[in-house]
Formats: C-alpha cells, structure tokens, sequence
C-alpha cells in the first residue's frame, strides 16, 4: 500500500506536523502488530504521533482503529514491534511514570454510584500521588483547571449519573486532564453523545490543542475528523493507508480506497475544510 | 492554564447552567466537596466516613464489653476490669479471660476480616453479591479445614493452613473455569455459587466419614460457631489480619480506581494483575482463617462492606468501615446467638444466616426491580 505522507503547514497556530522531531514528548509505532488471542489486527505498523497535534484516526469498523489507540497507550501488549516514547519502549516505563504522560478517555469507562464529579475529577490525580504524598495544593489546582477547561465547575458537586451524556463525557475528560499529561488518548469520545454534544467535545479536544496538548483520538465520523483533527490517520485492515493534513486526505479517491464508498467532496463552507458527501445511487 | 468557555466567576454552587461571562476569579475557587485537610500534603478526608467510622468502632466495642459480662453467669464492669488487670478471682478470672475474652476477641476481628475479604471481592467482580460466602471460597476453606481435622492433624496452625489451602484452591479453580479473555464478575458469581453447592456436599460428605461425635461437633462448626474459641483460635487469626490488612489497605485506591473499568484503571497508572492477585491471595486467607476457626459464617462478607458503603455515602466501598461494621456485627450477631435462647447456646452462624438471608432476598428483589440495572457509564 502507497504511505502518502503529505504535510501541509496548518493555519490555526498549531504545531506544523512532523516540524518537532527533537521535542520531549513523542509517541511512536515502529513495527507494531497486535491483536486479540489467534486475531491478528495491526499488521508491522508504523506511526509518528506529530507533537502538538490533534491526530484523529479514522477507518471502517474493525480496521484496528481502537487497537491502535489501545497499544499507544499500553493497554494492549504488542504481539512484534514496540511503542515508543521519546524513543524508549513504553514497555519499560512505570505504570504511574506513564500516567504522568500518557492520559487516557477509555470507551466505556464506569462511574461509580453516586461520585460526585469533583471526586471524580480527583481520581485523574492519582499518578501524581503515592503512600506518603496523599492530596496537596498542586491537586486541587489541577483538578479545578481540568474542571474550568471543560466548563465543569458550576456541576462540580452534582452526581455524575445525574448528568446528560455529554456533560458526564466532559467530565471523564476533566478525569483525564487532571492527569496533566503533555499526551492524551480518547478512544472514540464521540459515541453515544448526540450532534450537538458530539461538537462540544471535538471543540474541546481542539482548544486543548491549540493550548498545547497533543490529542489522538479514533473517531467513526469522517467529516468530523477531517473538520476537527491537524492530522488524519486513515487505517483499512490493520494498516496505515494515508495520513497527513485533513485537506489532503479528505479526497474521493482515498474515501472510496479507505471505505469502499463512492463520494464527492466539497468544501465546508464554514470552515473551509474537506467535507465527504456520498453520492446517490 | 486552560480556557477555553467563558464560564461564571465566584461560588459554583446553586447557580444554573447557565454561563455568564465574568472573568474567573481563581484564588476564590475552591472545590466544592466536603472533605477536611490536614496540613499541606494531607490527606482528603471525608468528614462523613470519619464520623461513621467512629461511631462503627464505638458500637463493635460496646457490643464486644457487652459480651463479656453478660450470659449465665453476669459479671458487673468492675468485675471485668479486675479480670483484665489480673486482680480477679480464680473463678471470675477463667470465666473473663479464658472463656469469653478470646469469643469476643475472635468475632470482633473475625467480622472485620470478613467484611474485608467481602469487600474485595464485591470490588473485583464488581457486583454486591460477589461476597466469598456465596461464591464458595468460605465453603472450600471449610472443607480444607475438615480434611485437616479428618486426618487427625488438627492444632492451631495445621487447621488454618489446610482450610488456606483449600480456599485458595477452591478460589483458583472458580476463576481458572470462569476464565475467557479475563474473569467476568458475573461469571465467577455463578461459576463460584456452582462451586459453593459441590464443596457443600463434599463436606457433608465429609461428615459421615467422621465418628459420631466428631461429626456433631463438626456439623456445629458447620453452621459457623465460635461457642468452642480459645486463644489458640485468636493468634492464627490475628497474626493473618496484622499482616494483610495494611497490604490491602495500601491497594485499597487502586481497588477503587479499578471499579472505573480495566482501561479507567490502567490509564491512571494502576497495575491491574498485581492488585488483583494480591487482593484475592490475602481475601482468601483472610476468609480462611476465620473459617479454620469458626467454620463458614454466613453474610457476615456479604452484608457488611454494602451496609458501611450506605452509611458512608462513599463512592466506593472503604476498607476500615467495612472492617468495623463487620466486627459490629458479627460480634453483635454473637450476642443475640448467646443470648437469645437461654440456657441454649445457638451457633453465630444461625443468626447471620437468618439476617443476612433477608438482606439477600431484598439485594435480590431490589435488582430485579430496577431491571438488574447495571452502573451508570
């Protein structure tokens, strides 16, 4: 399959992708193959997380999108290859070092009865913490940041099974920036969340960008990634297909390569951006 | 640091929704909880669980002086202050220390190692009825301990150390046969209470192996019975709970991160199969020490980690209040049993099992009513 890497210097102020080959924090796949039990999913791929991105990955269903995400973020063990971070194999990171780093929106995470969404919010803070070093000044500074970035604090004492779904994915979003990491992971936050809720968190995944994070998401919407992301990554069986810019990979030829769907592709009017239109049969 | 929504300045409390356009005022904010502080790097502490605790430990303690001077032969405090000195009578002295001290001794920490082991295990299969009463791991310890005294080897370290081993062995295969990509909970509940019906016929099995009298001691036993503690029921006991408890109380948060789902957990630094594994080991033995001592008590695991999580308000079970609620109520379970029908002795096990079954019925009808709902996302 044809690698075509394109980049295209973004206009928004974000980091050009692929300009930071010597910044502290980069996530790396060299190699990688994983998979569940006999089920072999990601075929020797590769792939640099461009620093100061929001790379979203995107493809059919079962085209090893999540286990890619899973595998950066060590929830999976690689069958050959290795992740990397900051060219050291992840494997050989403590776990708490790693949460210090790495963040992640895991699918479908379970809130426990009755937490509160301050408390919850509070557990992001836990790699930070150890035996002797329980609750301190820089948590709560943290935790009321991840609660100010998400627009959580007027709901910062409501119960989070009382909230609506895109609040409740605001506040596992808080979870994880309480974590601090210079790296997050969201592993489709979109699902279940209705349109308007489903913009709220791209939003929000966008302004953490600009604000200097690195995001990689897997989205199922593909107009929305290439809306949303600096950096798309289009996968089709366990293989990297394209990635780069969203203007360059939102294009027919690849929509029909990646999704087997015969498309147009226009240009948003709002913001300038591809957008995929299927065609009528 | 981070902005991105203009969001209302000053106190979040008891506003709407509705986001004004003021510019956010920091050093004002505080997060809005009900936690006490000690000190810089202190811990976050609940003022509700604090109380609760308190109060918990106040009536295990009662409960426990209560046993002590109570029963066919009453004793005035005074009595039992002298004893505990060493400044009693030969009489009132044996009575005190040697009969009903090690009694209350051995349920205050036999519920609290119970209610432990429960806890952890509701924690790791994630559902209320994940209790090691239910899903066998009490009943095989119980059938360790039997083939120990079946044997003839019986004393005060063989006993414990067989029902150890066949706790550990029952609590191994249930999660070897619940096994597919991982242990579901609900698989190990029914794959446990399968187990838990099998050990119980081997051990009436076991029973009839026996001569009569050893199988009519053993039968009360059976039921849960401290009637027959000495102190060399207590120091197996003690010297179990003095080692495992502070290891589980240092994974207590990963135990609870960990109820957020696997990938919750690990995202957050925990390491899944180390706490997992320690957790089971010393719940298990936990479980079975009490056991080797009092046979299986029923309810006790159950009942006491779900009774203190009401009472707390917490998020998550809390392993001290559960501890002492289960002291409390084994203890106090033990108090009904010795006196209830006097001059009968009735085994603890009886009166768990009468009031830990209600509890079980209304756990049950309670879940089918909201449709087996499972935690919200």
């Amino acid at each position: 399959m044809t690698d075509r890497q394109t980049e295209i210097a973004e206009g928004q102020g974000a980091v050009p992708p692929q300009a930071a080959a010597d910044v502290d924090h980069r996530l790396v796949a060299a190699g990688l193959s994983a998979g569940y039990d006999e089920r072999r999913v990601l075929e020797e791929l590769d792939l640099q997380v461009p620093e100061g991105s929001f790379t979203v990955i995107i493809g059919p269903n079962a085209c090893g999108k999540s286990t890619l995400l899973r595998s950066l973020a060590r929830l999976l063990r690689p069958e050959s290859g290795e992740v990397l971070l900051d060219g050291s194999s992840i494997a050989s990171v403590p776990a708490k070092a790693l949460a210090r780093t790495i963040g992640l929106l895991p699918q479908s995470p379970t809130a426990p009865d009755g937490i509160s969404v301050a408390d919850l919010v509070s557990r992001g803070r836990h790699p930070h913490q150890g035996l002797m070093r329980r609750w301190s000044r820089a948590d709560e500074e943290a935790v009321l940041a991840a609660l100010e970035a998400t627009g959580m604090v007027e709901l910062a004492d409501r119960p989070v099974d009382e909230l609506s779904g895109g609040q409740r994915q605001r506040a596992w979003i808080a979870m994880a920036l309480a974590q601090q990491t210079p790296l997050l992971l969201l592993d489709e936050p979109t699902t279940y969340l209705d349109i308007a809720h489903q913009i709220e968190v791209l939003e929000l995944c966008a302004a953490l960008q600009r604000q200097g994070r690195t995001l990689v998401a897997v989205l199922h919407d593909l107009n929305q990634a290439l809306r949303h992301a600096t950096h798309v990554v289009a996968m089709r069986e366990g293989r990297i297909v394209a990635q780069g810019a969203p203007e360059a990979v939102g294009t027919a030829e690849l929509v029909e390569e990646v999704f087997g769907l015969a498309s147009r592709v226009i240009e948003d009017p709002e913001t300038g951006r591809p957008l995929v239109i299927p065609r009528a049969p | 640091m981070l902005e991105t929504a203009p969001r209302r300045a000053g106190g979040p409390r008891g506003h709407d929704g509705s986001r004004g356009s003021g510019a956010p005022a920091r050093s004002e904010r505080r997060l809005p909880d009900r936690t006490l502080r000690l000190g810089r790097f202190g811990l976050r502490l609940d003022v509700r669980a604090i109380v609760v605790t308190l109060l918990l430990a106040a009536v295990a303690l009662s409960l426990g002086w209560w046993n002590l001077i109570s029963g066919s032969s009453a004793f005035t405090a005074a009595d039992a202050v002298d004893a505990l000195l060493g400044v009693a009578d030969d009489g009132t002295a044996r009575v005190i220390l040697d009969w009903r001290a090690p009694r209350v001794v051995f349920t205050l920490l036999g519920g609290a190692a119970l209610a432990v082991a429960g806890a952890v295990f509701q924690s790791q299969t994630r559902n209320p009825l994940g209790s090691p009463d239910i899903i066998g791991f009490s009943t095989g310890a119980y059938t360790g301990a039997l083939v120990v005294s079946l044997l003839g080897v019986g004393s005060t370290w063989s006993t414990p150390a067989g029902a150890v081993v066949g706790g550990l062995g029952t609590g191994v295969a249930v999660y070897l046969l619940a096994w597919r990509r991982g242990a579901s909970g609900l698989r190990i509940i029914l794959v446990g209470i399968g187990a838990s019906i099998f050990l119980g016929s081997v051990n009436s099995w076991l029973l009839t192996l026996m001569s009569r009298e050893d199988a009519l001691s053993a039968a009360t036993w059976g039921t849960g019975s401290v009637n027959d503690i000495t102190w060399a029921h207590v120091a197996p006991l003690l010297a179990a709970l003095a080692l495992l408890l502070p290891t589980m109380l240092v994974h207590g948060t990963d135990m609870t991160l960990m109820e957020m789902g696997d990938d919750a957990a690990q995202g957050l630094g925990v390491r899944l199969e180390r706490v997992r594994l320690i957790q089971f080991l010393c719940g298990i033995v936990l479980v079975s020490v009490v056991t080797a001592g009092a046979g299986p008590i029923a309810f006790v695991a159950l009942v006491a980690p779900q009774l203190a999580l009401r009472l707390t308000r917490a998020a998550a079970v809390q392993l001290i209040p559960a501890a002492l609620m289960g002291a409390a109520l084994l203890v106090g379970a033990d108090l009904l049993a010795r006196s209830a029908l006097l001059p009968v002795q009735l085994p603890v096990g009886v009166i768990t099992l009468c009031v830990g079954g209600v509890y079980l019925v209304w756990l049950l009808v309670g879940a089918g009513r909201s449709g087996g709902r499972g935690r919200s996302r």
